[in-house]
């Protein structure tokens, strides 16, 4: 009788496991591996890294992509205290209204706001990027294929095209990208921004800061939800060891009338 | 079955009055349940409280939820990363589908080898196959509300799967839509019926345990029960059972919820609905790969569609279709080959539906396709004739086996006896 | 003959011990597991991240004018401030000494006489009151009037007259610089 059961079980999770990862690759580049903080069952944030990777996202992406999720009482998770909060807010000016006159106006922004978006569109984006529509941060790693491997390898795989290849106007050759044609200039050379702690400015290591930063962008609750797995794996594998117990307990009788 | 069993008088006046105390007595505590069930037996317990978790998260979330196709992706964000353990909710209803469906799977294979479906327990399984059509529109339904790129081509797709209908398809699309394209109506309707049809599945759900309480279990011997010998009550041996089966489910959901939350899901539908691009893989969630793989790999439009609902009206005739009075594939040797090239079947088509329609994909679809109405059509009623069971024992307690007994199961009786 | 049967039947009524304390022990940790599940199911329904964000705000009175009234939207709800003249704070304190169906001096209600702080809603049936704008009814002590039942607070918020049973309320406030109160 056990046989059929492992084949079963072993078929049903194989099967549940394997085809969404199949379906899920999709594409004709290989990304480069990177050992994340955040990844594993006891991953957490690098908190020094997400606050240089928020400070390159104003400083090199926030011009034409937008982080709609984000609000800047968010970036307690960052290490930020409250004060420093307020002054991050007070530097972005927010349309709020209407007031009195019904007339929309600008104010300085506080916590409660989110960043505020650098098109007010997709249209305006489009119209500003030669019809290309930079995508929405807030979510991209989750929104991608193995999104952190993926946003490190596009951010640092810019290269000339091979000879024969030709690369329209307004595009760029990007190794990581599907069809290897982007409509996004390279945006990080190195030492495209200037680090307040002295950390490294090389494109590699700005790039591994822009992805720990979106990947808590993507998924802010991930360090809580690891926690409670933990506590909640625990609870359950002792559960079921303590109800196989009772089981066995309760069962006695019937398997001794059967021997 | 008196109603003064119980000692507790407010519960006996109550009994008098309301048999409820009885009834629950009778059907959950005495129930007489063979007593040779296996671990397989568990998965309809839990595929009920999968039934339960889904709805009870699926309430809570529906409160925070707004279906309009302007605020529906945004109000799911909200509950991601505002609302109050709004991720574990929402990771527990999605994740909670895959794994009801995997639950209901092996339940379904489970009655497939063991031969559940056969006399007197036909009912049982057609109220089976309605509960599985039922989940699957809720779940189609479901996966349309967060608004993703997913979600809406995924509903525009299946939806248009009706157009296929000749004379009255357009119509029918249109009216399934409420305009011209999958667009706000059709989103609040589909938000409508997801919250409705969990309801109607726990009215089907019902009628399945009444069918089941008929006649009780079937067991991996596939014989009926012959006494008080063979059947031990419900209480305390499956309950426990079942709770050391839902124990050790739930660690594998709380693997799945809590570390890989997305694995079964589709990036794409971490981008907001955008009616004028498509993305480049469309894939349905995994439950659906070998219905769809079904549907692609018939090259006409309503043949497709028409051997994808075949492939679940098959199941409806399957006590009809396999007419051998042995239920358990245990004593089936030439079935039991066929059931496992069957289950592998389902396996490959699986596979191929998340492949993209092209190539050698293709040829293996259509064979995987041919032979999954050939294993239900052709070769289980050829079985049913042509093969020679092994001997049956005489009883489940008694694992003596009684010669050519092969018309053990042929003779069942009701559980109850009518009062 | 007893001390025998005694001994016979200890392991068995120790076997039986176990086997219930294992099955309660059991069932008592699957209901555990079940409260640990509600709670997040009764959570939700608590006030949300985004919701709290919102449940304090920064308000700069330096831009409202001697006489004039702001009113904020605070929690769902109005709150009035009022930058008051220097007639409107002395007749709060003039009339601090009479009977008031509400007893309370002027300033265990501000922080600071020039600016009151109120929730613009009538404590008797939870309209809002007039008095705000510039032209509206004030009542009859120069503060607000509720059109609904007619209550008339004074400058002070204080239930003068009408069927409100109590001053109008003073949400939590503070100010953060001479001209910054953060309300909440």
């Amino acid at each position: 009788m056990k046989k059929p059961i492992l084949t079963l079980a072993a078929a049903v999770i194989s099967a549940s496991f394997s085809l969404p990862a199949l379906s899920a690759g999709g594409g004709d580049v290989i990304l480069r591996q990177e050992e994340w903080s955040f990844s594993g069952p006891f991953g957490t944030f690098n908190k020094a890294s997400m606050q240089r990777g928020f400070q390159a996202y104003k400083e090199v992406c926030a011009g034409c992509h937008s982080m709609n999720y984000i609000a800047f009482r968010n970036l307690a998770d960052l290490g930020y205290n409250e004060a420093e909060i307020k002054a991050i807010a007070a530097e972005y000016e927010v349309e709020d209204g209407p007031n009195d006159e019904g007339e929309m106006f600008m104010r300085n922004g506080i916590p409660a706001d989110r960043i505020p978006a650098p098109y007010p569109n997709e249209l305006a984006a489009r119209a500003a990027n030669n019809g290309a529509y930079p995508p929405d941060l807030s979510l991209i790693v989750k929104a991608r294929a193995n999104g952190a491997d993926y946003l490190y390898s596009l951010l640092t795989s810019y290269e000339d095209a091979p000879a024969g290849t030709v690369v329209p106007e307004g595009m760029y050759y990007n190794a990581a990208y599907s069809g290897h044609m982007i409509a996004m200039p390279q945006p990080l050379y190195g030492d495209d921004v200037e680090y307040a702690d002295g950390a490294d400015t090389s494109m590699d290591a700005v790039a591994k800061d822009l992805v720990n930063f979106m990947a808590w962008a993507a998924e802010p609750a991930l360090e809580e939800r690891k926690r409670m797995g933990v506590a909640v794996m625990i609870f359950l594998v002792l559960l079921s060891g303590l109800s196989f117990g009772a089981m066995r307990f309760i069962w006695a009788d019937v398997k001794k009338a059967e021997a | 079955m008196s109603a003064n069993q119980f000692k507790n008088p407010v519960v006996r006046w109550i009994d008098h009055r309301l048999p409820i105390f009885s009834f629950l007595n009778h059907e959950a505590t005495e129930y007489p349940t063979p007593k040779n069930l296996n671990y397989f037996w568990n998965f309809g317990s839990l595929a009920g409280i999968s039934l339960v978790i889904m709805i009870i998260t699926g309430i809570v979330l529906s409160m925070n939820y707004t279906a309009h196709v302007d605020y529906a992706f945004d109000s799911v964000e909200r509950i991601m990363r505002d609302v109050n353990h709004g991720w574990l909710l929402r990771y527990i209803h999605m994740n909670g589908a895959s794994f009801f469906f995997i639950v209901v799977f092996i339940h379904i294979f489970r009655g497939l080898y063991y031969g559940s479906y056969k006399a007197p327990r036909e009912l049982l399984w057609m109220l089976g196959v309605v509960i599985l059509l039922l989940m699957m529109a809720t779940a189609f339904m479901g996966y349309v509300l967060p608004w993703g790129q997913m979600s809406f081509w995924g509903a525009t797709v299946i939806t248009n799967l009706f157009s296929a209908l000749p004379f009255v398809g357009e119509g029918i699309v249109t009216w399934l839509w409420g305009g011209f394209s999958v667009d706000n109506p059709t989103l609040n309707r589909f938000f409508s019926l997801h919250y409705l049809l969990p309801f109607v599945i726990v009215g089907v759900v019902i009628l399945h345990l009444v069918a089941l309480h008929r006649f009780g279990s079937n067991n991996p011997l596939g014989i009926d029960t012959r006494g008080p010998q063979d059947t031990i009550p419900f209480h305390p041996y499956y309950t426990i059972k079942d709770f050391f089966g839902l124990s050790v489910f739930l660690t594998f959901f709380a693997a799945a919820v809590f570390f890989f939350p997305n694995f079964m899901g589709h990036p794409d539908n971490y981008i907001p609905a955008n009616a004028l691009q498509t993305p480049a893989h469309i894939v349905p969630e995994w439950y659906f790969l070998p219905f769809y793989a079904i549907l692609r790999a018939v090259p006409d439009k309503l043949g497709g569609v028409l051997a994808m609902f075949g492939a679940i009206a098959v199941l409806f005739i399957l006590p009809w279709l396999d007419s051998s009075p042995v239920r358990s594939g245990r004593f089936r040797p030439i079935f039991k080959i066929f059931f496992w090239v069957f289950f592998a079947d389902c396996l490959v088509l699986g596979y191929i539906g998340a492949m993209p329609a092209e190539g050698i994909y293709v040829v293996i679809g259509r064979v995987a396709t041919v032979w999954y109405f050939l294993h239900f059509l052709l070769i289980l009623p050829i079985l049913s004739v042509a093969e020679t069971p092994r001997p049956l024992p005489q009883s489940i307690s008694t694992p003596i086996f009684g010669g050519a007994g092969a018309m053990a199961g042929a003779a069942a009786a009701p559980k109850r006896k009518v009062e | 003959m007893a001390a025998l049967k005694t001994k016979k039947a200890a392991p068995a009524a120790d076997q039986k011990s176990r086997r219930d304390f294992i099955v309660v022990a059991t069932y008592s940790m699957g209901a555990v597991g079940a409260g640990a599940f509600a709670w997040p199911l009764i959570d939700q329904m608590n006030p949300a991240a985004d919701t709290l964000a919102l449940a304090s705000i920064e308000v700069d009175v330096s831009k409202i004018a001697e006489g004039q009234s702001i009113t904020l939207k605070w929690r769902g709800k109005p709150v009035f401030i009022r930058h008051r003249t220097k007639t409107e704070i002395d007749e709060a304190l003039r009339d601090d000494a009479l009977n008031m169906r509400d007893p309370q001096v002027d300033s265990d209600r501000v922080q600071k006489p020039e600016y009151l702080v109120v929730l613009g809603v009538c404590t008797h049936l939870g309209c809002v009151p007039l008095g705000q704008k510039v032209g509206e009814v004030r009542g009859e002590y120069d503060g607000w009037f509720c059109p609904c039942h007619g209550s008339h607070y004074d400058s002070s918020g204080r239930i003068r007259k009408g069927p409100a049973p109590t001053n109008l309320e003073i949400p939590p406030y503070a100010f953060l610089s001479d001209e910054v109160i953060k309300i909440g």
